[in-house]
């Protein structure tokens, strides 16, 4: 090789280099026409596998507030001939972990497994017995039901809940986001109910793959295959109707807490809204920064009005909420309510100054290998990806897009999507 | 174990250690997975440490010691690990307070060169503690007065010890954050915050000898300091079963059920700690152990029941049974039910089967939790932290796979007596103005 061609050689090893900030993904279809997402790390004997179904809260039938989080909580409860009792000890044994969940848009099925033969085939298994042939039992659903109820009566009685529950009402009146399971609801549920919607949402149309881990392309496509080869193929979900705006309102709920709950926000953005980096890199400097925060300094390091105070947003299907919470003695509830629209009012109108968006940047981008740094983070990023459509270079292209942020645009972002004559806010306790 | 062992020859660097002439330890280990590193101080004191009068204070340092030296103004601190791309925090414990940094692997010296700065020269300005304890005390509202199983739990904690500083809550009673003053502060920091008293641990992608050059420049200039005498302040044997109550605002009735059980002293030789740490797999290790298929499941008794206890602590130890009733149950019934648990064990003994599938279950885990650096950092310095090597962590391992279930029979009998046992109940009341909603009938199918 001369030297002009190991210049060439070593130009391009930088550039790409530099263009593959994250980690390699791969992407494809199952013969039952799943979308799969494939990371390939050697370097533990792990495999982690999540299956995500568009089944979230957003999708229960009016009335149904609680269908969504039953459904997932019983498909592991008994699959393929095995009660939930076989399935948690075959599982134990081989030291396999499901886990899941659901929010608004996605009910989840995870798996963590060790990657030796026997250890992981009979884990991989159960999954594909509670993807595709799961019981649902009816004990299960009588006594899962009690338990769901006794555990949100319970939520009920915190602060917290009490805010949450009424904030995202408040901000999304009249949208399945705003809807939420109340003990009545969830007591009211048919076990015909949970069938119905299990049969209506968990198909291989709704469903994306990603896996992480121990294991070659070849076997990640063969148990790909084999994982959803039962599933039935459905149709994709209809889009859930974007939200409309909420007037500006201010709600509050007595509670003898110590503290007040703080929450304002509004439906903000959605995933792959061209503002994100702008909206994200912002935020850094509003109040999701940590320590470093305008909120933060304002109103803990200057005030000690409050233990946490921040802010996000919560990009979903359709536009998800921007949000500032914080919590504080009940006399100075006012107070610091005050201070927070003062600092959010500030922010709207100049942006981050010259210094906070270097270091805004300087966080982000420089803290981007922390964010890929474990198996399991690379999977939530993946699955989201998966789940969300989004480009598969999003990673890599992450820090370069907030690099281009200037301050103009955070301003002109937030103008867009953080509209005060829109801002809910949420009091639970105080004076 | 083969399993294992196998795996940390084949991807872990070895972990490597070296003292200061200080007296600071450092610890490395090696893992190269990703370009980050996770950095992390150590100090061995906690809650345990204070006195009377001034509970709190450990946490209170903790929260100071991000509020600036002659070089480094406050909040400055996380505003340098932050714009070095890294996340920063700290806990303190009953045993120890820790800082740690999270960051790519060539910002280690930054903070390091911090962290070394902070041990030795904290400024503890008067204004910004005035400002400082009031976070402190949103803090104790925010985790504890709001929070009635928190409250069950420091009552419980301050009625199974009378003695033991392990009694008092690590954030501190609010009266003692009320009338604590940066004189407290400072004297906690002056009689602690010293390299013979702490010790750094780095998990990430470095090179073990360039790690301890750096500590070596920037630990390396610190002086030792002659710490103030440890008090052993015994648990005297405790006389009979204590019972209490918390009545707070709340719905779910909780049953918590403390026995005084012995933690490792000796890794070798002691054998009960790791008896004890399998029964409690056994009972509520995973979903379809013991409490979770019997009171859960099969007599529908709980709607959530659990066993907790840690094997490892500078002080004396504690098995927890704990749980809710189911609607329409009583908190003496899910009493009886998880006491029934206990007797079962002590009658009948375990099978092969459970104890083997509590074993697998931790191999698996040891290995997940190679997946994260902190996590591993977490490990060595919570063990270090308790007075044992983090070398002998194979061997904790080693000693936990050959408990037989003979052995778990046996501590069931030894220490699940009802003369070492304190109960505590949370006795839900109603929210003011917002009266208790009649319990739903749920309909059968």
């Amino acid at each position: 090789m001369n030297r002009l061609a190991l210049l060439i050689s070593l130009f391009f090893a930088v550039v790409s280099g530099l263009a593959q900030a994250g980690p390699q993904i791969e992407r494809w279809q199952t013969p039952s026409g799943v979308e799969v997402l494939f990371v390939e790390n050697h370097s533990l004997p792990i495999i982690d596998v999540q299956v995500d179904f568009a089944a979230g809260t957003a999708r229960e039938p009016e009335g149904r507030a609680g269908v969504a989080s039953l459904t997932r909580t019983l498909v592991d409860l008994g699959a393929g001939g095995m009660d939930e009792t076989q399935i948690a000890t075959r599982l134990a044994d081989v030291g396999a972990r499901l886990s899941g969940g659901v929010d608004m848009d996605r009910a989840s099925i995870s798996l963590r497994t060790l990657s030796m033969r026997d250890k992981c085939a009979p884990a991989f298994e159960i999954l594909k017995a509670v993807l595709s042939q799961p019981h649902l039992p009816v004990v299960a659903f009588d006594r899962e039901k009690a338990r769901s109820v006794s555990a949100l009566k319970e939520a009920l009685t915190r602060p917290e809940t009490l805010a949450s529950k009424a904030f995202w009402a408040a901000m999304y009146p009249a949208h399945p986001y705003g809807r939420h399971a109340t003990p009545e609801s969830i007591s009211a549920l048919l076990h015909s109910d949970v069938l119905a919607f299990h049969a209506a949402f968990y198909s291989a149309k709704q469903a994306s793959v990603a896996i992480v881990g121990d294991l070659t392309r070849g076997a990640a496509e063969a148990l790909a295959a084999d994982l959803t080869s039962g599933l039935p193929t459905g149709s994709p979900s209809p889009a859930i109707a974007p939200p409309s705006l909420p007037e500006a309102v201010e709600k509050r709920i007595d509670h003898p807490a110590t503290q007040a709950h703080l929450l304002l926000g509004l439906p903000a953005a959605k995933r792959g809204d061209p503002d994100f980096f702008a909206l994200a890199t912002g935020n850094y400097s509003l109040g999701g920064g940590g320590f470093v925060s305008r909120l933060m300094k304002e109103v803990r390091d200057k005030r000690g009005l409050a233990y946490s105070v921040h802010s996000y947003f919560l990009p979903l299907q359709q536009p998800g909420p921007f949000q500032i919470g914080l919590q504080t003695k009940k006399g100075q509830a006012d107070e610091a309510l005050k201070l927070t629209r003062e600092v959010l009012a500030t922010f709207l109108e100049h942006g981050p100054s010259d210094a906070e968006l270097r270091a805004a940047k300087q966080n982000l981008i420089g803290s981007f290998p922390l964010r890929l740094d474990t198996n399991r983070k690379i999977l939530e990023n993946v699955a989201m990806i998966g789940f969300y459509g989004l480009p598969l270079d999003y990673l890599d292209r992450y820090p370069e897009n907030v690099g281009k942020v200037t301050s103009e645009e955070v301003r002109a972002a937030f103008a867009r999507h953080v509209r005060p004559d829109h801002l809910v806010t949420v009091v639970v306790g105080g004076e | 174990m083969l399993i294992l062992l196998t795996i940390s020859g084949a991807v872990l660097g070895d972990t490597h250690e070296t003292q200061l002439t200080n007296g600071l330890r450092v610890i490395v280990r090696e893992d190269r997975r990703a370009p980050t590193v996770a950095h992390m101080v150590w100090y061995r004191a906690g809650s345990m440490d204070e006195t009377s009068g001034r509970t709190g204070v450990a946490h209170v340092l903790e929260h100071m010691m991000f509020k600036g030296t002659p070089s480094v103004g406050p909040g400055e601190f996380s505003r340098r690990v932050a714009a070095a791309g890294g996340r920063d925090n700290a806990f303190t414990s009953r045993d120890y307070t820790a800082y740690f940094q999270q960051v790519p692997s060539d910002r280690l010296a930054e903070v390091m060169q911090l962290e070394a700065d902070r041990m030795h020269h904290l400024t503890l300005d008067p204004r910004e503690f005035a400002q400082e304890i009031r976070v402190v005390m949103e803090e104790r509202r925010l985790r504890t007065e709001d929070q009635p199983q928190s409250l069950l739990f420091e009552q419980l904690t301050a009625s199974a010890f009378q003695v033991h500083p392990y009694r008092v809550p690590i954030i501190g009673w609010m009266s003692d954050l009320e009338s604590m003053t940066i004189d407290d502060a400072r004297a906690w920091y002056q009689q602690w915050y010293a390299p013979n008293n702490a010790y750094v641990v780095i998990v990430g992608d470095v090179d073990h000898q360039a790690v301890f050059a750096l500590a070596e420049r920037h630990y390396g200039p610190l002086r030792a300091r002659q710490l103030p005498e440890r008090k052993p302040q015994d648990e005297p044997v405790q006389l009979g079963m204590r019972r209490l109550t918390v009545r707070a605002p709340a719905d779910l009735p909780v049953v918590t059920m403390a026995y005084k059980a012995p933690v490792i002293r000796d890794v070798d030789r002691d054998s009960d700690p790791y008896a004890l740490e399998m029964l409690a797999a056994v009972l509520a290790g995973h979903e379809a152990a013991r409490f979770s298929k019997s009171l859960i499941r099969e007599q529908r008794l709980a709607v959530q029941a659990s066993a907790s206890y840690d094997p490892t602590a500078r002080g004396p130890g504690i098995f927890y049974l704990y749980g809710s009733p189911s609607a329409g149950r009583s908190r003496g019934e899910l009493e009886a039910g998880l006491r029934s648990e206990i007797t079962r064990v002590q009658r009948e003994g375990i099978g092969a089967d459970e104890l083997a599938r509590a074993k697998a279950q931790l191999i698996a885990g040891e290995i997940y939790k190679l997946d994260s650096m902190f996590a591993q950092a977490m490990e060595i310095g919570q063990l270090e932290s308790v007075g044992i090597s983090h070398r002998m962590d194979r061997r904790i391992i080693e000693k936990l796979e050959e408990v037989s279930a003979e052995q778990v029979r046996e501590v069931a009998t030894k220490y699940f007596v009802d003369q070492q046992l304190t109960v505590a109940e949370l006795d839900p009341q109603p929210l003011p103005d917002n009266p208790r909603r009649r319990p739903i009938a749920t309909p059968r199918h």
